[in-house]
């Protein structure tokens, strides 16, 4: 078999290195992206046919090939299958994949005994591969349990345990104080016994950080998850001595912790509240003392159909709801009648709708509806004067005016989209319940708002109807 | 409760405070509402109108006056020509402007028998009275039709054109004051084709006037002219100097002057003086929607049009009124929302609650007592001011920060220099390309667009499946646990680069315009 020069192996990481950052470059518009994405492929070839042909690799070629296309079957099979409203669990479980890769490389590595490394370099070595399946195995269990959140296998809610803050410290002291007794222990067959339990203690960190964290902030959690997966890929490098994981891990690390700090931010809370978790359980008594605000208006899906026919604007602002109740093709068909009838429709989407960074965005791409009309929130909040009806469907707390007028509101000081400035604002929604916050939304009582109660797919399907007719 | 609508008295005045698509939202509110016969006549709302909505029309004023709970008029009662608030009996309510500042001796005659009034101009400029805010209403009404009177008088077109008889230049308008009123006529005239300058004393309207597309003017002096409640203050004499040399070289330039400056409670500061306007181009004209207080130009007569010099000086007061229909609409809208917060049960019976910001501010007579001029609200500003201090917060900060990064630099400084000096060049050569890649990826994905955020976290994922060149450089070795480890590892990461990557894939050709 040939094989390639170490100087040859390491000219053509490079190359991948170039190549994976433009495909990150390649996302920051629609027309570049597909680009961007060809671009990661190649990358990634390159990268692989350059380690199989390096100096490493030298027996069980077969074992490689069979493995891989096993993986690329299973891999583009799940691809395939999975629905849009699916892909935040997809992510996640994906996520916990690339976690047990590292804890599995970890160990390998930790087993080799060729490496013959003393003083500094082996402390530094040991603290490595510690950090590394320290890493791996806490994106592996909190993607799993983010995974189960998500797709509907495990309960949304956040589970408190009493003292839990003293139970991640504790886990925390532990894992720190054995990873003092594995560094120190030159024998490997000692040394095994604190790895092992700081990765099961791992484990257990991961599966408690994010059984804490409820539902409506699961955005953060993925892309926290994203970004450990990022990091857990950089440590592995460092212990690895490999610049190519290293530079692609800390790329897709940094990638994970802005998305999470755009999440947060468009939630107005800080990381470490949203880790903390447990959102929800102070307002409870809040949102039972402002219970009584009003009464609210409804209409019928053929009130709601006149109102679009007689609207010259209509702005659609799209939560978690709509992906639950599967009404985002209806919705564009009635999106593609309306402007037959010369109707402006956009689309407005706040950046944590939904359970996933962009997640509306690929639910009405799917749909599609053109990206064109699809506004970010900071883009459309200004033009809510000139909107005749808002239709909100499936969405609460990223509509509700308490987040900017009252400063009391758990939701206090959160960016929102402004549609009560609108002249009319429709929500569809199943019933008065609150919403994940657990505060009641002033929307639903403002004078302009009227309600629709019902399921969205089934509304929306009647109003389809009704314009088909009209 | 009866709401009566009288006719308005005043000379040339064509409005009517509620219009028959009001009546229907404040019958809602549980009052009943009864009008003068024609009183919605100037504005094109006949009896009839208001028949068909559930009004009752009373064939005399003396009727309305006498039978009503609450009048709902417009212009203040006229003391002159038959003395209005003669009219007003014991226990009833009036709502309309009032000018209780202004007018000390109306507040004096209503101050009795039980009697309440509630001034629409006393309105307080804060966010949630907005909607209730006539005053702002009418001005915008007054800064359009403004733009018309000057373009009527004017022997010009406003637009520019290239035609077979030579090319037409644009109309260069100036524009000073840039509140509702100076950015309504800055719309109307941009929307006309006009070149619009505007000038104001508060810098943070900038943004607002430029957003319609006309240029904003500013001297070179610094002081900020916003005082509370949105309006401008009076400026320092240096300020003023500065700012009258730059109306004098505009003058020289622009054809058409609107002039909106107003400081409440002061007569409107003199900005155009004799000379300028001798300066100006013949057929020039200059409206003035100051002339109520006094004019901001030194040749504007209040309610006429006078020619000096060639250029026209346009003082009318009466600008909403020459858009009757449109003025009384919004008008009657303002209205229905202060009866709406009159009534929170919306049962037709008004409530006058001293303990709300709002109706405190417009009751200037409550129960025979006068209760003008209110406490100060604390409460800050137009709710566009209010989004300017959103900001401010947002960015001190930031500024704060400046200060602080000498610690946080110094410490971070100070770690690097600890690890360096212990760790082996080989750990620092890699420490160097993760910390530089770290900075790489911050800077790239900063860019990507908000709506490729799925697409962004999916790419990732496949991307850090680059974890499968350390299990591959694993696989050679020969004991037998360690490949059976990093066979799974690749199995693994396998899935996900190809899951990644295709559904990736699927979603970005998902993305059409």
């Amino acid at each position: 078999m040939i094989s390639f020069e170490i100087d040859l192996v390491r000219a053509l990481y490079i190359g991948a290195t170039i190549l994976f950052i433009l495909t990150l470059g390649g996302l920051s518009h629609q027309e570049t992206s597909r680009k961007g994405n060809m671009f990661g492929m190649i990358g990634m070839t390159v990268a692989i046919i350059a380690t199989l042909f390096s100096p490493y690799v030298t027996k069980n070629y077969h074992l490689i090939i069979a493995l891989m296309l096993t993986g690329a079957f299973v891999g583009i099979f799940l691809a395939r299958k999975v629905q849009m409203t699916q892909m935040p669990e997809l992510v996640a479980i994906l996520h916990s994949l690339v976690g047990l890769a590292a804890v599995l490389v970890g160990y390998v590595n930790f087993l080799d005994e060729t490496i013959s490394l003393s003083g500094v370099e082996k402390t530094i070595h040991s603290i490595e591969i510690y950090i590394g399946i320290f890493i791996g195995a806490i994106t592996f269990s909190g993607s799993i349990i983010a995974f189960g959140k998500l797709s509907g296998k495990m309960s949304g809610n956040p589970l408190i345990l009493p003292a839990r803050h003293y139970l991640n410290l504790i886990i925390v002291l532990v894992i720190i104080y054995l990873g003092y007794l594995f560094t120190i222990d030159p024998e490997i067959s000692n040394a095994i016994y604190p790895l092992g339990l700081m990765t099961l203690l791992a484990l257990i960190f991961g599966i408690h950080l994010v059984m804490a964290i409820g539902g409506a902030d699961m955005p953060v959690v993925v892309s926290m998850l994203n970004s450990y997966s990022g990091w857990a890929a950089s440590a592995t490098g460092f212990m690895l001595s490999n610049d190519l994981l290293i530079v692609v891990g800390a790329l897709v690390g940094s990638s994970g912790a802005i998305l999470s700090y755009i999440m947060c931010r468009a939630m107005n809370r800080s990381f470490i509240s949203v880790i903390a978790g447990g959102f929800g359980t102070d307002s409870v008594t809040v949102a039972t003392s402002v219970s009584d605000q009003g009464e609210v208006t409804s209409i019928n899906s053929d009130e709601l159909t006149d109102l679009l026919l007689t609207s010259k604007k209509v702005m659609i602002i799209p939560g978690y709801g709509m992906a639950v109740s599967q009404a985002q093709h209806t919705v564009n068909e009635i999106v593609k009648l309306l402007k037959k009838k010369n109707v402006d429709v956009e689309f407005a989407i706040h950046p944590v709708a939904g359970r996933m960074p962009g997640h509306m965005n690929v639910l009405l791409a799917e749909a599609k509806v053109p990206y064109d009309i699809v506004y970010e929130m900071d883009e459309i909040n200004d033009d809510f004067d000139n909107v005749d009806v808002s239709i909100i469907i499936g969405a609460n707390d990223i509509v509700n005016p308490s987040a900017l007028d009252d400063p009391n509101s758990p939701i206090a000081g959160m960016p929102v989209l402004e549609c009560w400035k609108g002249k009319t604002t429709v929500v569809l929604k199943r019933g008065m319940a609150t919403g994940y916050a657990g505060v009641q939304n002033p929307l639903f009582f403002k004078d302009n708002t009227r309600m629709l109660f019902g399921d969205a797919k089934k509304t929306m399907d009647e109003v389809l109807g009704n314009l088909q007719s009209a | 409760m009866i709401i009566g609508i009288v006719k308005e008295t005043k000379e040339n005045e064509n409005r009517v405070a509620i219009t028959p698509d009001v009546v229907v939202k404040i019958k809602k509110l549980g009052f009943e509402i009864q009008v003068e016969t024609n009183a919605g006549i100037s504005s094109n709302f006949s009896d009839q109108d208001y028949i068909d909505v559930g009004a009752k029309v009373c064939s005399s004023s003396k009727e309305v006056w006498d039978s009503s709970d609450i009048i709902a008029k417009i212009n203040a009662p006229s003391l002159s020509n038959g003395d209005e608030t003669l009219l007003l009996s014991e226990n009833k309510t009036l709502i309309s402007f009032f000018g209780a500042a202004q007018n000390k001796d109306r507040l004096e005659k209503l101050s009795r028998d039980n009697i309440n009034v509630l001034a629409m101009d006393s309105v307080p400029r804060i966010s949630r009275a907005q909607k209730m805010d006539a005053l702002s209403s009418m001005a915008n009404v007054a800064g359009s039709r403004a733009v018309i009177e000057a373009s009527h008088t004017f022997g010009r077109f406003f637009g520019g054109q290239i035609t077979a008889a030579g090319k037409i230049p644009p109309a260069k308008v100036l524009i000073i004051g840039a509140g509702v009123a100076g950015l309504s006529a800055i719309g109307t005239a941009v929307s006309l084709g006009a070149i619009v300058r505007a000038f104001d004393t508060r810098p943070e309207v900038k943004e607002q006037v430029e957003s319609l597309n006309a240029d904003f003017l500013t001297v070179e002096f610094d002081e900020d002219g916003s005082g509370s409640g949105g309006y401008a203050k009076v400026m320092s004499d240096e300020y003023i100097k500065a700012e009258l040399e730059l109306f004098a070289d505009q003058c020289k330039e622009v054809d058409i002057v609107i002039t909106t400056a107003l400081i409440p409670g002061k007569p409107a500061p003199k900005l155009i003086t004799k000379k300028m306007i001798s300066s100006m181009k013949s057929g020039s004209v200059i409206v003035d929607l100051a002339s109520s207080q006094g004019g901001n130009t030194e040749c504007t007569e209040k309610d006429k049009l006078v020619v000096e010099n060639g250029v026209s000086i346009i003082g009318y007061t009466d600008l909403p009124s020459r858009l009757p229909a449109q003025s009384s609409q919004l008008y009657a809208t303002n209205l229905y929302h202060v009866f709406s917060d009159l009534t929170p049960e919306k049962n037709g019976v008004i409530e006058i609650n001293m303990n709300d910001d709002v109706i405190r501010g417009m009751t200037v007579i409550n129960k025979g007592e006068t209760t003008f001029p209110p406490p100060a609200i604390e409460v800050s500003v137009a709710p566009k001011a209010a989004h300017k201090e959103v900001t401010k917060e947002v960015k001190t900060p930031a500024v704060k920060k400046e200060s602080f990064p000498f610690f946080g630099l110094a410490i971070a400084i100070f770690l690097l220099a600890s690890l360096g000096s212990v760790a082996p060049s080989s750990f620092m050569n890699h420490f160097t390309v993760f910390v530089l890649s770290c900075f790489i990826g911050y800077m790239v994905v900063w860019n990507v667009t908000a709506s490729l955020h799925t697409p962004l976290m999916s790419v990732t994922n496949a991307v850090s499946s680059i974890i499968i060149i350390g299990a591959l450089t694993q696989i050679s070795s020969d004991d037998l646990t360690s490949v059976i480890l990093a066979s799974i590892a690749i199995l693994i990461a396998s899935i996900n680069i190809f899951g990644g990557f295709a559904v990736t894939r699927r979603m970005l050709e998902m993305f059409k315009k």
